[in-house]
């Protein structure tokens, strides 16, 4: 009789004022004062970056705050070929899991100023910073990761963290 | 045959307009430690844990699994999860235990239902074709259900101020309790209406809030818990979608789910009832057949404090933490989920 009908629209907005944690907040706080914080477990020690209301080993929160290094090794990577809606940059690019010095469990983030194909698991980078009046509490302070020029790190120096 | 389990730990975080900053990990952690050191109990004791959490109240998709690492889920943890009420998740747990296989289980719920507008958020649950494009709201459904019972003579505006007032008052004894003092009845209903019929009394508080409770196989719970506090029976039943294929002064789904919990047989020293509504606990009461003889939440109730996905879950620690006090031998509890009552619990418990 009538076409059938194959759309509804419906409009639907809900706002919300979201909560970051106490934890959290302390870590985005410090990223726009350019530091990078991690927290250190009373029970197993491992510092963990950004702190945590709890570490998952042991269920008890991160204590003392940590200032990490700003220099890291690429522990895993992959390289993103396919476009994709929000994404940051044209592929191809690399997101890795980074762990910074200081650190026992690595970030994840970009890095770039070498071409893709040559990042490599202990790759050695630094955090590249936006500029300071720029600086704000959230990761995009940190623009991205690039290669240090430092020698590449053991292996035997991140497999645990993989 | 069922296993008899026992709720044998209760631990709930004060509800609050608005709690100041912790995340969902912040929020559990506290609860689900004063639990599990209630039950003198490790997390690596712990057979089963199962959560109730809404994603829509805290605005972010899988908020649950941040919750998680309260748990110290690694290495892993034997886990679930239920997008409901806490009720639900303990029902799953106690459904899990009668496995056999394993003896203890944890069950924790948290809610942050000040982030967003939460009459909005409510909104979204309901049937995303025909009734929630003209967003009735949590509160203006409540009332419908309200004018229903009173156009039926089944209650009066008289009456729904009588359980405000009684149950805030209750609330003043109850350590997490956010309402705790009532103006009189006569005061009250010289306020103006909200979403007529209900009054600003009829409805319960916005409130943040987390609790868990630690399960347990009677021998074990033994050892954990001087007076351990038996589920005896307990059954749950939903009701359509549709509004209007429902008799909004009836619940159906509380009377099946009481005859199937075994609630309807014996008597009760006391029940908490989920009635975030002063309404829903005199249809709640006839449902269940409860006399004058009974208290009705000695806590306060969802009038006192409504953490969402947690105020239902709480009516069973609630009743569990009273007989364990020695407060009474035999208790209801019921929680509710969806609009008017869609969705029902019965739990019965009772003192060893």
């Amino acid at each position: 009789m009538s076409e059938p009908i194959k759309v509804v629209p419906m409009h639907i907005r809900l706002d919300y004022i979201v909560t970051a944690g106490r934890t959290y907040t302390r870590y985005l706080q410090a990223l726009a004062h350019k530091r990078i914080i991690g927290g250190r477990c009373p029970r197993c020690e491992k510092v963990y970056v950004p702190p945590r209301g709890s570490c998952p080993t042991c269920g008890v929160p991160t204590g003392e705050t940590i200032d990490v290094q700003h220099t890291a090794t690429v522990t895993t990577f992959c390289v993103v070929n396919i476009p994709f809606g929000a994404m940051p940059f044209k592929p191809p690019y690399v997101v890795a899991s980074l762990l910074l010095d200081g650190a026992d469990l690595p970030i994840l983030h970009l890095v770039r100023g070498m071409p893709a194909d040559q990042v490599r698991m202990g790759l050695r980078v630094r955090a590249v910073w936006v500029p300071d009046e720029a600086l704000a509490p959230t990761v995009e302070s940190i623009r991205w990761f690039e290669p240090n020029g430092e020698p590449d790190a053991d292996y035997k120096t991140y497999e645990a963290h993989l | 045959m069922t296993r008899p389990i026992a709720v044998v730990a209760f631990a709930q975080l004060p509800s609050v307009r608005r709690d100041t900053g912790r995340d969902e990990t912040e929020l559990v952690l506290p609860v689900v430690n004063a639990a599990l050191e209630q039950a003198e109990l490790t997390r690596r004791d712990i057979g089963f844990t199962c959560s109730g959490s809404s994603d829509y109240l805290l605005g972010r998709p899988f908020s649950f699994v941040s919750a998680l690492d309260a748990l110290a889920p690694w290495p892993p943890a034997s886990e679930s999860h239920v997008e409901m009420d806490g009720a639900w998740a303990l029902y799953e747990a106690w459904v899990r235990l009668q496995c056999g296989d394993i003896d203890t289980a944890l069950v924790y719920a948290y809610g942050k239902s000040s982030l967003g507008d939460l009459r909005d958020v409510l909104a979204q649950q309901l049937d995303p074709y025909y009734l929630a494009p003209l967003v009735p709201d949590s509160i203006s459904l409540a009332a419908l259900q309200a004018r229903s019972l009173l156009d039926a003579g089944m209650c009066s505006e008289r009456d729904m101020a009588e359980v405000a007032v009684r149950s805030r008052r209750a609330a003043r004894d109850n350590p997490a309790a956010q309402l705790k003092t009532s103006r009189d009845v006569e005061e009250l209903l010289s306020e103006p209406y909200l979403v007529a019929p209900l009054r600003k009394h009829d409805c319960p508080p916005i409130s943040d809030g987390a609790c868990a409770l630690v399960l347990a196989a009677l021998p074990v719970a033994q050892r954990s818990c001087k007076r351990p506090v038996v589920i005896r029976g307990i059954d749950h039943r939903i009701e359509p979608h549709a509004l209007g294929a429902r008799d909004l002064t009836r619940s159906l789904s509380t009377e099946l789910a009481a005859r199937h919990a075994g609630a309807l047989e014996g008597s009760f020293d006391l029940a908490e009832l989920h009635a975030p509504f002063t309404h829903q606990e005199l249809l709640l009461r006839r449902a269940l057949r409860l006399g004058p003889e009974v208290k009705v939440n000695p806590s306060g109730g969802a009038l006192a404090a409504n953490p969402m996905m947690v105020a239902g879950v709480a009516r069973i620690g609630e009743a569990a933490l009273r007989l364990s006090r020695g407060e009474g031998r035999r208790a209801l509890a019921h929680a509710t989920s969806g609009p008017c009552l869609q969705q029902n619990l019965v739990c019965v418990l009772e003192a060893t």
